[in-house]
């Protein structure tokens, strides 16, 4: 009887790409839902919408360079790219300038770098970054206010028109706390600075609900073994540390409470910094990226001029990713030590 | 005995569902005879079993069929007693898919055994310690046993290990494999179950064998009853304490030698070392259980226990199997069902590898066959792209990058792929079974391994073809230089004949008139008829020589003028022909040399006839010559296989020993050559003395001057070459090479003078010998 050959092993595990993926966009659900609730729907329509537009960028390409579509499609990698665009959006946004930012993520920052896998940047962080270097007003200033503060939350209506019908934010929309407190404290004291309204005595006004929320969905992850812990704990712990041993004194800098629990920083650290295709591999190495991550992340928001600075920290790490990995090798089970960078030993 | 053994853990690893437990709910079952047995001569690890039965020949259980190759080999012996119908080509199990030699046998169901006994009654003695550890290896060697875990490497060569003078080995740790780490697979444990005693006293012979202090016998905390058995079984004994049974985590690989090596002792086998470093043997428990039959009862490795399991099959469960069997005799006794894509691995699911065809036999290292069903083990999916996600970075027991493995590979970067130490990579499979994007990790690292030791292969090939072609080039040379040297011995010697011969005459003449002198003048006419053609040529070639130096001179000293007048293109033009003038003087005078001989050998033809005569045989294979060459060869050769030998213990290959008797073996042949060349240059060298030379002393003296003119001649020739190559190149060193040359020639002439006055006394001598 002749039989079927095939090389070892035979065995597979059950896990795949698109549980990954799924499991990922997944977790990013405690977090959208409490922007939701503090921001109005503006940041569920934006995710919706930049999921869509992903999608089907996604399509449109893979169809253009005669891949197979919803084979790639279903790896649902477009998809958390969507999400992720629409998460760090601000809330009230318009719908085009999330077309931009998801069309250029896909097209541009994937699928012209090879699609899946072989992109070396972050695809969500282009596609912010680009964004938010084009049209500055729309993406500083009109952050929504928080109903954490007492503000008045655009409601559905108010949210789609202001998105799609290039209605004014101007009634729900102001600075967010980091930002706030940067510029007040230039020449004020922390307890002045806090009496002001985008606080109202209250620090990270309202965001702290937003980072615990992705810091919950980030433990989701690492208990699903999808993550592991080395890069958002050294990415913590650069941006503990810098605001700890340099922002020691509230009166002169940004608090480390408001940098950990204010911004973006769960959402980075533990869904964008981890992007494992442009993050460092090796274990050593995802500490040196974390940290720098989190040292850059304090210097640009605290010397830089844009409110945030997730995107440029996560991009500018992405950089040096390939070449960390090649310098923090593990050492090879029965070698003395470990090999440095891709130059090969001389004879052995 | 259980001890508190400090485990420790290794890298990695991951938790495929086990599926042991449908093999293990009934006991090891005997495998009913099968109608053919088909033994591959090549079950092990080294060179093949060499057949010593031919076809048509009756065997008995347990008879040699065939004896090991070598010392990296082992012996093979007839599973039971029958026919050997056969020994050709067939395919066998083995991942490379290929064909090898194989035995047939066709049993006659007699089982009738060969004699056989322990070794023990054989010797004589009462206890185990009593036996040389040499003795008991030679049994192991004897008997067929290569390690039943699955590499099949010869027991016996990891068993041969050297004590020092005051008989400590170097081994302090017996390792026995009992792990079975391989989902699916329970030959060894149903063995420990079964056969404890067995495994613990072929534990205690590989104890004695190696003099190690203690043996830790690792096994997977999911076999509890097989860990209970060997306790049980260890404390019916004495010297239990030395034995420790040891349960490990369940833990995929933890099954691979270096892996539990780690888990049991915290320490690494070095990279391309072997676990003998770390003063370690490890050894399979199916093959403690086998020491223990050759030991004690003088049973061969002629069966062994194999699982057949899988949702195929209908009875799972172990079987006593025949070497030889086919696979498809033991899917069908455990009830296989036929399956859309029917799928059969030998081994396990993680680093088994499918058969061709179930018609393929079990060898000594086929502990499973597993016959899933498609559903139990998909086909795997087209793999997905990799998104660097590390699960196979956190799977990996060997610490490597799984994930930049792969990227190296696919790229074929194999120099980076080296430099992440692919070559480490034991190839267990976890990468693959963990990726999500199911992507085929461990064939793209086989791929890249081929590949870098095909590149390697064809390097060192082409490394050989070059110094091939050198030392070619260099026996063409120096063969040139011999034959000149050679003819110019030949003309000389000839010369000298022809005037010993004439001072004989011109003495015999004087003498009184005899008829010898008209013998020896009716016979030089002849000689120069046959001669005088060679020399009229020669004379032309001078002519034509001493024309073309007489133009060169015209257009040298043309160009010179030009060179002067300041025509810098004529300096080029001026060297060339100052090297052509050269060239063409030297050839001016080898000329003049050689119808000087010519006319001498004229005179002298009948001493030179019998000088021809005497002179070395082309065709004689004890011609000095040939015996040299052989020498010369059996040289090259010995420093070949030394060289290689140096590469070998430079990797730790296991070819090192068999590689070591091969050089003393062509030490051997060097050095008998070598001796029979001495034996025949030293005799002509006599004799052609006594035949020209009747005056020993001078002659002797002249010889040696012969042969330092020799000498001289042959520097002369190769500086002349030198000379010539330095000037063709334009070099520098043209001025002290033509120093050279000249006080060589100076040299040369001064020893032909010499030479010239010694023959002058010694022809003095003759005549006056003879007149006397």
């Amino acid at each position: 009887m002749a039989l079927m050959t095939l090389s070892s092993p035979h065995a597979h595990g059950n896990n795949s790409t698109q549980k990954v993926m799924l499991t990922v966009t997944l977790a990013t659900l405690p977090g959208l839902a409490v922007m939701t609730a503090l921001f109005g729907f503006g940041t569920l329509i934006n995710v919706v919408l930049a999921a869509l537009f992903a999608i089907a960028t996604e399509a449109l390409i893979l169809r253009i360079r005669q891949r197979p579509v919803m084979f790639f499609l279903k790896d649902n990698s477009a998809l958390l790219t969507g999400v992720l665009i629409g998460l760090a959006l601000p809330p009230l946004a318009p719908w085009w300038i999330t077309l931009v930012a998801t069309a250029f993520a896909i097209i541009f920052a994937k699928q012209l770098y090879g699609g899946m896998g072989n992109n070396p940047f972050n695809p969500a962080m282009i596609g912010y970054a680009l964004v938010l270097i084009s049209f500055p007003l729309q993406m500083t200033t009109n952050w929504a206010l928080s109903s954490q503060m007492g503000a008045s939350v655009a409601g559905l209506g108010d949210a789609l028109s202001v998105i799609f019908a290039g209605g004014s934010a101007d009634a729900f929309s102001g600075a967010t706390p980091l930002d706030t407190y940067k510029h007040l404290i230039s020449n004020k004291t922390a307890t002045e600075v806090l009496t002001d309204t985008t606080f109202n005595g209250w620090l990270n006004g309202g965001w702290e609900w937003v980072n615990l929320a992705f810091l919950a969905g980030g433990l989701v992850l690492l208990w699903r073994r999808i993550i592991t812990w080395h890069i958002p704990v050294a990415m913590l712990a650069g941006l503990s540390l810098c605001s700890l041993i340099l922002g020691w004194d509230a009166d002169m800098y940004t608090p480390a409470s408001l940098h950990l629990l204010s911004g973006a920083t769960m959402l980075g650290a533990f869904f964008i910094a981890t992007d494992p295709v442009s993050a460092a591999t090796t274990p050593l190495g995802k500490l040196i990226y974390g940290a720098g991550i989190g040292i850059l992340l304090y210097i640009i928001r605290t010397w830089g001029s844009y409110p945030d600075a997730v995107a440029f920290a996560v991009l500018l790490m992405n950089f040096a990713a390939p070449f960390i990995d090649a310098y923090t090798q593990p050492r090879t089970y029965g070698h003395a030590k470990a090999n440095r960078g891709l130059k090969k030993p001389e004879a052995k | 005995m259980t001890h508190q053994i400090q485990l420790h853990s290794f890298d990695g690893g991951i938790h495929p569902a086990e599926n042991k437990q449908q093999s293990t709910r009934t006991p090891i079952r005997p495998a009913p005879l099968p109608a053919l047995l088909t033994l591959p001569l090549g079950q092990h690890i080294g060179a093949p079993a060499v057949p010593c039965v031919a076809v048509g020949e009756r065997v008995l259980k347990g008879q040699l069929v065939a004896h090991a190759d070598g010392f990296v080999s082992v012996p093979l012996h007839a599973p039971t007693s029958g026919t050997v119908v056969a020994i050709e080509d067939r395919p066998v199990p083995h991942d490379s898919g290929l064909t090898a030699l194989c035995l047939i046998i066709e049993p006659d169901g007699q089982e009738q055994w060969i004699e056989h006994q322990s070794l023990l009654d054989e010797l004589g003695v009462t206890s185990l310690e009593d036996i040389a550890a040499s003795d008991l290896v030679e049994r192991i060697r004897g008997c067929g046993i290569a390690g039943m875990g699955g590499a099949g490497f010869p027991t016996a060569v990891k068993l041969a290990v050297k004590r020092d003078d005051n008989g400590n080995s170097p081994i302090n740790t017996l390792i026995i494999n009992g792990a079975e780490c391989e989902p699916y697979i329970t030959a060894d444990d149903m063995l420990m179950r079964e056969r404890a005693d067995e495994v613990i006293h072929g534990i205690r012979v590989l104890l004695h064998i190696l003099g190690a202090q203690r043996c830790l016998v690792g096994i997977e905390d999911n076999k509890p009853e097989a860990i209970a058995a060997l306790n049980n079984a260890c404390q019916s004994l004495d010297q239990s304490s030395q034995i420790s049974i040891v349960a490990i985590p369940t833990k995929y690989p933890s099954g691979g030698e270096k892996q539990l090596i780690q888990i049991l002792t915290g320490e690494e086998v070095p990279s391309g070392g072997i676990p003998a470093n770390l003063g370690i043997v490890c050894q399979n428990v199916g093959t403690a259980s086998a020491i223990y039959r050759a030991v004690y009862h003088g049973e061969p490795l002629i069966s062994r226990i194999t699982t057949v399991t899988g949702d195929a099959v209908s009875d799972p469960g172990n079987w006593d199997v025949m070497l030889g069997t086919p696979a498809s005799h033991l899917l069908q006794l455990s009830g296989y069902q036929p399956q859309p894509l029917p799928r059969v691995i030998m081994g396990g699911p993680m680093m088994g590898f499918t058969l061709p065809d179930d018609s393929l036999p079990l060898v000594k290292t086929s502990n499973c066959l597993l016959a899933p069903s498609v559903t139990e083990m998909p086909v795997n999916e087209a793999a997905m792209a990799c998104i660097r996600c590390g699960m196979c970075t956190l799977a990996c027991p060997a610490q490597l990058l799984p994930q930049q493995l792969y990227w190296f590979s696919k790229a074929e970067e194999f120099d980076k792929a080296e430099q992440h130490n692919l070559f480490d990579c034991i190839e267990c499979g976890a990468c693959s079974y963990v990726c999500p994007s199911q992507i085929p990790l461990v064939q793209y690292y086989r791929h890249a391994k081929g590949a870098i030791r095909e590149e390697r292969a064809a390097h060192q090939k082409s490394e050989q073809a070059r110094e091939r072609f050198e030392r070619r080039l260099a026996r063409q040379e120096r063969e040139a230089a011999e034959k000149e040297a050679k003819r110019k011995a030949r003309a000389e010697a000839a010369a000298l004949a022809a005037a010993n011969k004439k001072a004989a005459a011109a003495a015999e003449n004087s003498a009184s008139a005899t008829p010898a002198a008209s013998g020896g003048s009716s016979s030089s006419p002849v000689a120069a008829a046959l001669t005088s053609p060679a020399l009229e040529k020669l004379q032309k070639q001078l002519t034509a020589a001493q024309t073309a130096i007489s133009k060169t001179k015209e257009k040298l000293s043309a160009a010179q003028q030009a060179l002067s007048a300041g025509d810098e293109d004529q300096q080029t033009k001026v060297a060339a022909l100052e090297s052509a003038l050269v060239k063409a003087q030297t050839r001016m005078k080898d000329l003049a040399k050689d119808i000087a001989a010519e006319k001498k050998a004229l005179k002298a033809q009948p001493a030179a006839a019998t000088d021809t005569a005497a002179g070395p045989d082309k065709g004689d294979p004890n011609s000095p010559e040939r015996l040299q060459r052989k020498w010369e060869t059996a040289q090259a050769r010995l420093d070949a296989a030394i060289k290689r030998l140096e590469e070998a213990k430079a990797q730790g290959l296991d070819t090192v020993a068999a590689l070591e008797t091969g050089i003393v073996k062509q030490q051997q042949r060097v050095d008998e050559a070598k001796a029979a060349w001495q034996a025949v240059t030293g005799a002509p060298v006599a004799t052609n003395t006594d035949s020209t030379e009747p005056s020993s002393q001078s002659s002797a003296e002249a010889d040696a001057v012969r042969k330092k003119i020799r000498a001289a001649q042959d520097r002369l020739n190769k500086a002349q070459e030198r000379l010539a190559m330095a000037r063709e190149q334009q070099l520098d060193t043209v001025d002290a090479l033509t120093l050279g040359v000249n006080k060589q020639q100076d040299k040369l002439n001064a020893l032909t003078q010499q030479l010239a006055e010694l023959e002058q006394t010694a022809s003095q001598t003759t005549t006056t010998s003879g007149t006397d």
